[in-house]
């Protein structure tokens, strides 16, 4: 078995691959000492090699990954099983975003990430979420199901806030304003996407592309362009580091 | 490696005469001590020549200072400085020093914002921040500081800049055309008689002659040690390189020429030798962009951390300084001065524009250091070298050079994620 760990911000994904399909996964919360959370979730698993990925992978590799790779190679390993020929990978995570551009042979040609700012990122989502009341499952379904959007003119996390306060004030339905907030990360990730260039698919990662409504406004900002989900996007990168493990 | 911590020497008293904030300094002081060591002294298999450079930031707060107040006591000029299209030669050439000035910490960032606005450059900041908290001693020290109409940020703070210390600026055109270089010389002159007066002396052209051979030497000692970084494998550690380059900006340039010869020969040894750093198959960057002032050594470290060797730095803390040397055939002050302000035009900071020169040398960087990939660094929120940005990823996309381009201050608060780009750009190298 080839084991690998994506130690995130928020949690720890862990993908089993068995040389020939993923026979396992896990999500957990990732805790205060993430290596600690990922050796309990391999336990159960006679690895062959584990490869660590994410914010945490170095901790990782003291305590007992055999090899690391950046989320930037994970993911695109992931993908390139997924989706072989899909040249662009749109990642949002919980503390960053990136955009992936693949040769055809799925080798990583370039990259973008997002500034150090939480503005386009998981972790701004949530925070609009709950200035707005809304569970994070709620805020993608309302947005979706809104009737009208309006437009957050701020990137930034702090300004994009009081602008959300100074519009639930100018008494704005609650769900457009959800939709704003969607349309915002989605120009962001669109304007990403134009500075690096792209395919026509495009492969969404990351907990974030289990959002309906960012799925549906990124596919809006980007005409003619297909975007693909895999099935586990939050996944995709301990499915990558497990299969760097098995030699791909 | 040494086993006694580092420290860098404390001089209080002569911090107090200097009318600086002591105690403060003091605690900066034992930091950079620190960071210095676990920087620099923890790398493997150095060359001994460093044990010179080493002496230079231990005696980074007393022994040059000294050397600049006794400079001062004889009636020399000590002048600061914050740009490479300083003319030292003529500085020199009346017997004056000069000391880079630029400020590479975030420790002296908060008190510039106090003032200033925070969303300009921190090298801006950081050096504007040490003359307002009182605790760079070279900025105590100085007769005046030598300020130039470069980019906007350091432009408008001169004005406020002058308020602390007297500030003299040189206006440094934005073209060149035949009547911006004519204008930098009536410029040049200016300045040279600004220096007279402060120095209370004429230059003699054997000044000037002299002093143009003695930064041609210092310059030319640099164009060497770069070359032998070029070297594969590369007999050096980029950090190191970097160092010189920062010191290259305070010692006394005689002194850091020979130091440096000496240093390379050192490195040619090693070159037979087969000496690798930090080992034979190291990934080679280039750098290329804004100045790294002491002591940000935050990229290089970085990049270093995760296995790869910086090779060359195409920036004013590095080639941009000692590519080009002033014609010594030039004779007659006239004539001397023309063959100076020809060299400084030379320089392609982006601050000029068009600056397609700088576009090609960065690809001619590339390609002479042996470097398989560009990492191109801006400091944030300097539009100039930002917006130039595109240019160079351009070229770099034509020519097919792996390309990052990261735009950072002085702060820890990205290490985590630059640390995560550098090392995929480092394995999108390796695939
Ligand atoms: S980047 Fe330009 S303005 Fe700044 S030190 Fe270099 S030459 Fe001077
Ligand atoms: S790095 Fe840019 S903004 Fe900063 S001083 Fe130099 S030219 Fe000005």
């Amino acid at each position: 078995m080839y084991i690998g760990v994506d130690l995130g911000s928020r949690t720890v994904k862990m993908a089993v691959w068995d040389g020939e399909q993923l026979v396992d996964h896990q999500i957990a919360a990732s805790g205060f000492e993430p290596h600690r959370q990922a050796e309990k979730m391999i336990a159960a698993w006679r690895a062959k090699r584990v490869v660590a990925t994410g914010y945490g992978r170095h901790l990782a590799a003291e305590h007992f990954a055999d090899a690391v790779i950046t989320e930037i190679k994970a993911h695109a390993l992931g993908i390139f099983n997924h989706f072989p020929g899909c040249t662009t990978i749109v990642d949002v995570g919980g503390q960053d975003s990136k955009v992936i551009s693949l040769d055809a042979a799925g080798r990583v040609m370039n990259f973008q990430m997002n500034d150090k700012c939480a503005a386009g990122t998981g972790r701004f989502l949530e925070i609009m979420a709950a200035s707005l009341a809304y569970s994070l499952d709620e805020f993608g379904a309302a947005a979706l199901g809104a009737s009208r959007e309006v437009q957050i003119n701020s990137m930034c996390t702090v300004f994009a806030e009081s602008e959300v306060i100074s519009m639930k004030n100018r008494g704005i339905p609650r769900d457009h304003i959800a939709r704003a907030v969607h349309g915002s990360v989605a120009d962001r990730l669109a304007a990403m996407l134009a500075r690096l260039g792209h395919g026509e698919t495009i492969a969404f990662s990351g907990g974030v592309a289990r959002n309906p409504c960012m799925i549906e406004l990124l596919g809006q900002r980007l005409p003619g362009v297909r975007v693909l989900v895999p099935e586990q996007p939050d996944i995709i990168g301990a499915l990558g580091a497990a299969l760097h493990g098995a030699g791909r | 490696m040494t086993t006694t911590p580092f420290e860098i020497k404390a001089y209080p008293e002569m911090w107090a005469e200097l009318d600086m904030d002591v105690p403060r300094f003091d605690k900066a002081r034992l930091m950079l001590g620190e960071a210095y060591q676990k920087t620099y002294l923890s790398q493997v298999n150095r060359p001994a020549g460093m044990a010179y450079f080493d002496s230079m930031i231990a005696e980074l707060h007393g022994g040059r200072v000294k050397e600049l107040l006794a400079a001062k006591a004889e009636g020399r000029p000590v002048i600061g400085t914050f740009c490479v299209y300083i003319p030292e030669e003529i500085v020199l050439a009346a017997g004056g020093i000069c000391v880079g000035l630029c400020g590479g910490s975030q420790g002296s960032v908060p008190d510039a914002e106090k003032i200033l606005p925070r969303n300009i450059c921190p090298m801006v900041k950081s050096a504007f921040g040490f003359k307002v908290g009182r605790i760079c001693p070279y900025f105590q020290a100085v007769d005046f500081v030598y300020g130039e109409t470069t980019c906007d940020a350091k432009k408008k703070c001169w004005e406020i800049l002058d308020t602390l210390v007297p500030t003299y600026v040189m206006e440094i055109p934005q073209l060149k055309r035949q009547r911006d270089i004519d204008l930098w010389l009536a410029e040049v002159k200016d300045f040279k008689t600004k220096v007279e007066e402060v120095a209370g002396r004429a230059i003699s052209e054997e000044d000037l002659a002299a002093a143009i051979k003695v930064m041609n030497s210092k310059r030319k000692a640099l164009q060497r040690l770069n070359g032998l970084r070029h070297h594969n494998p590369t007999p050096i550690s980029g950090k190191d390189g970097l160092l010189i380059e920062q010191i290259a900006f305070y010692d006394e340039p005689v002194r850091f020429t020979e130091k440096v010869n000496a240093l390379c020969d050192e490195l040619e040894e090693r070159i037979k030798a087969g000496v690798a750093i930090p080992s034979k198959n190291a990934t080679r960057v280039m750098l290329a962009g804004t100045p790294m002032a002491l002591p940000n050594w935050k990229i290089h470290n970085l990049v270093e951390g995760a296995g790869a060797v910086i090779v060359n730095e195409e920036s004013c803390i590095g080639t941009r300084y000692f590519k080009d040397l002033i014609d010594e055939s030039a004779t007659g002050m006239e004539g001397m001065l023309v063959a100076l302000t020809d060299r400084y035009k030379e320089i392609d900071c982006s601050c000029f524009t068009p600056n397609d020169e700088r576009i090609t040398q960065v690809v001619k960087e590339f390609r002479d250091s042996k470097a398989q990939g560009i990492i191109n660094y801006s400091l944030q929120f300097c539009h100039t070298y930002n917006i130039e940005e595109i240019r160079i990823r351009k070229a770099c996309e034509q020519e097919g050079i792996p390309y990052l381009f990261i735009e950072s201050d002085y702060s820890a608060e990205d290490l985590g994620q630059l640390q995560t780009r550098i090392e995929a750009f480092l394995e999108q190298i390796g695939e």
